[in-house]
């Protein structure tokens, strides 16, 4: 082909977009795209996305009360809900964390720290002191992780398993690795409830669905919640935007603290018992149950509502495998897989909109 | 020294060196009132360190901004914004999940009144989407909702809110970082548009720019920057774009074009100190 024919073709090209230019600019209109079905799909994800999470527990509910006999009565629901609540209450801290793209490896060990310092003072001594010391103890370790992530700018990975580490440690050599019993009933409180035959709705349940709805308005209803979805999304956004990002950074892990706190006090209740050698896997259950409820390890996208989602799935799977007569190591093993299928469908959605 | 009347920004003698590196050397700067002012040079020229100085990111070494004939020195993006001054910068600063009234109010959100605001922290997210879309309404700007995450939007339509925000917030200046850099032929020119549209509000517009084309699109007046300094400032109507090119890239020197500045530019000495007067007489 000739130059000139293919200059011939250029202008050509250069007119239709003169003229495809000049009929756009009259309407004047920045119009949305038309989104393609795929888009669509992934846009109406978005829009809530709560959806996912909440298709896989009735899926969840809907398959363990086809297989077992056990599985859906009141009774067995209540019970779900009374063995959510310590894994519940610390990963409402934990989604908070991730939200702006952090990560907290050391709230089990936090939780662990406050159970054992509530326990110690109490056993025996003021149960109000003991309280209170074993919320300032969470707080204190989480505002430390905040420090370090916030002002030093550690990534958090880091810097929260040298707190882990430091924390578990710290416990035992606090406690000189005993364990504390709790006969106060303040301490457990949570553990107890109103009865109805066989159904116990205990005050744990309560407390966690009354944190979940208290952090959900902070998120969505407050100008910090607009802010810690922002920095998740781009520090750098936010920050130009006149954002203090240090502080709602700091803000956020030393408010995970508190619900860490809470998670203490729910686990006082569940086992009356303080033990620095226990819940070991409780911080990894926060994140499945966090990523299973769709909020993104990448940070500003997910909340409580699918945290609580994902809790009750976790735990659910657990309680039903084990109704179903299933071995443990494949609860594990389904969870995974869970955890997978979670993180996939949010690098899907994620895609979908970058395309 | 007196700054010069009619100019709602002006700089002189700006200076700013990261070690051995000189990023701006005695740069002077000025922008009439209501005027697009478009800035040009070639990569490395040091458009960008001018920018930052201006918006309150960086603090030069040497030098006197003024706003207003007001001596001003910003220390952070934040004082500059105070003073009236909204930059739209490249990276565009939308966080692209929050929804357009979101990113309009990031950073500035407004409460409830009464004891919801006060004592319970209530955003008032109505008001904040419906003085959203006022300002869309007002600016041309046509989106389906003003409840649409930015990153359902396109590259021409981010940029939109991104300078309606610093529109809505900005009282005097508007300083727009490559606002075409990503964009296509249709959302260029309605980028463009936008700006004269800002223009029309009563704000002074600054447009860093690499496209020549845009600049004499809309400019009223063009700045030229080579080495760390301004070079000229010229009018379009005087200057053709092969003679700001040529200035540009150092073929042809600065005094061959026709000088369009307003103010007596800075003295090009070697005593350089924070005010400084400028003792150079105007220019005929």
């Amino acid at each position: 082909m000739g130059a000139r024919a293919l200059l011939g073709q250029v202008m050509m090209r250069d007119r239709e977009l003169a003229v495809a230019t000049a009929a756009e600019l009259a309407s004047n209109e920045l119009a949305v795209a038309e989104a393609g079905s795929p888009r669509r799909l992934a846009l109406g994800l978005l829009a809530w996305p709560v959806t996912g999470p909440l298709i896989a527990l009735i899926v969840l509910f809907a398959v363990f009360s086809l297989t077992t006999s056990t599985f859906m009565n009141a009774r067995n629901l209540s019970l779900i809900a009374q063995q959510s609540v310590v894994i519940g209450t610390l990963a409402l801290g934990q989604a908070l964390v991730i939200l702006v793209s952090g990560i907290d490896l050391s709230n089990g060990a936090i939780m662990v720290l406050g159970t054992v310092v509530a326990g110690s003072i109490a056993s025996p001594g003021n149960v109000i002191l003991a309280l209170v010391l074993g919320f300032a103890a969470c707080v204190t370790a989480a505002s430390i992780n905040g420090l370090l992530v916030a002002r030093f700018r550690m990534p958090p990975f880091i810097a929260t398993l040298g707190m882990f580490a430091i924390i578990a440690a710290a416990a035992r050599l606090y406690s000189q690795s005993r364990s504390f019993p709790v006969t106060s009933d303040l301490l457990s409180i949570l553990g107890s409830g109103p009865e109805f035959g066989t159904v116990t709705i205990t005050y744990g349940t309560l407390a966690w669905v009354a944190l979940t709805l208290v952090l959900g308005y902070a998120l969505h209803q407050t100008a910090w919640g607009v802010r810690v979805y922002a920095i998740g999304n781009s520090p750098t956004a936010a920050r130009l935007n006149g954002v203090n990002v240090t502080r709602v950074v700091f803000s956020v892990y030393a408010l995970a603290g508190v619900f860490y706190a809470f998670a203490a006090w729910q686990a006082l209740g569940r086992t009356p018992i303080a033990d620095p050698s226990g819940y070991q896997t409780a911080n990894l259950d926060s994140i499945t149950a966090v990523v299973i409820g769709g909020t993104s390890l990448f940070g500003g996208r997910g909340g409580v509502a699918g945290t609580f989602i994902g809790t009750l799935i976790v735990l659910a799977l657990k309680n039903g495998l084990t109704q179903a007569g299933i071995d443990s190591l494949y609860q594990q093993i389904g969870t995974g897989a869970l955890v997978m299928l979670a993180v996939g469908a949010d690098q899907y959605v994620r895609r979908g909109y970058r395309a | 020294m007196t700054p010069a009347a009619g100019l709602v920004m002006q700089a002189v003698g700006l200076s700013k060196r990261y070690g051995h590196i000189v990023a701006m050397e005695d740069a002077d700067f000025e922008l009439a009132q209501g005027e697009i002012l478009g800035v040009v040079g070639d990569n490395g020229a040091g458009k960008s360190t001018l920018t930052k100085a201006l918006a309150g990111a960086l603090l030069p070494d040497a030098g006197q901004v003024y706003v207003d004939g007001e001596p001003v020195r910003f220390s952070s993006p934040l004082d500059a914004r105070l003073a009236g001054i909204e930059t739209v910068y490249q990276e565009l600063a939308l966080a692209t999940q929050l929804d357009i009234a979101q990113n309009m109010f990031l950073g500035r959100e407004i409460r409830k009144p009464g004891m919801l605001g006060s004592v319970l922290r209530q955003l008032d997210k109505r008001r904040m989407r419906q003085q959203a879309a006022e300002q869309f309404h007002n600016l041309g700007i046509r989106v389906q909702s003003i409840r649409q995450a930015v990153e359902t939007l396109s590259g021409g339509q981010r940029q939109a809110v991104a300078v309606a925000r610093a529109v809505a917030w900005g009282r005097k200046v508007v300083i727009l970082d490559e606002p075409t850099a990503s964009l296509g032929v249709r959302e260029t020119r309605q980028v463009l548009d936008l700006v004269c549209r800002v223009r029309e509000h009563g704000l002074s517009v600054v447009l860093i720019s690499h496209s020549m084309a845009d600049v004499l699109a809309i400019a009223d007046r063009i700045h030229i920057h080579r080495l760390g300094r301004r070079a000229a400032i010229v009018s379009p109507k005087t200057t053709v774009m092969s003679d700001v090119v040529a200035v540009m890239t150092g073929a042809l020197p600065p005094d061959a074009v026709v000088s369009a500045a307003f103010a007596p530019a800075g003295t090009r000495g070697s005593d350089r100190t924070l005010t400084r007067a400028a003792t150079a007489a105007p220019r005929p």
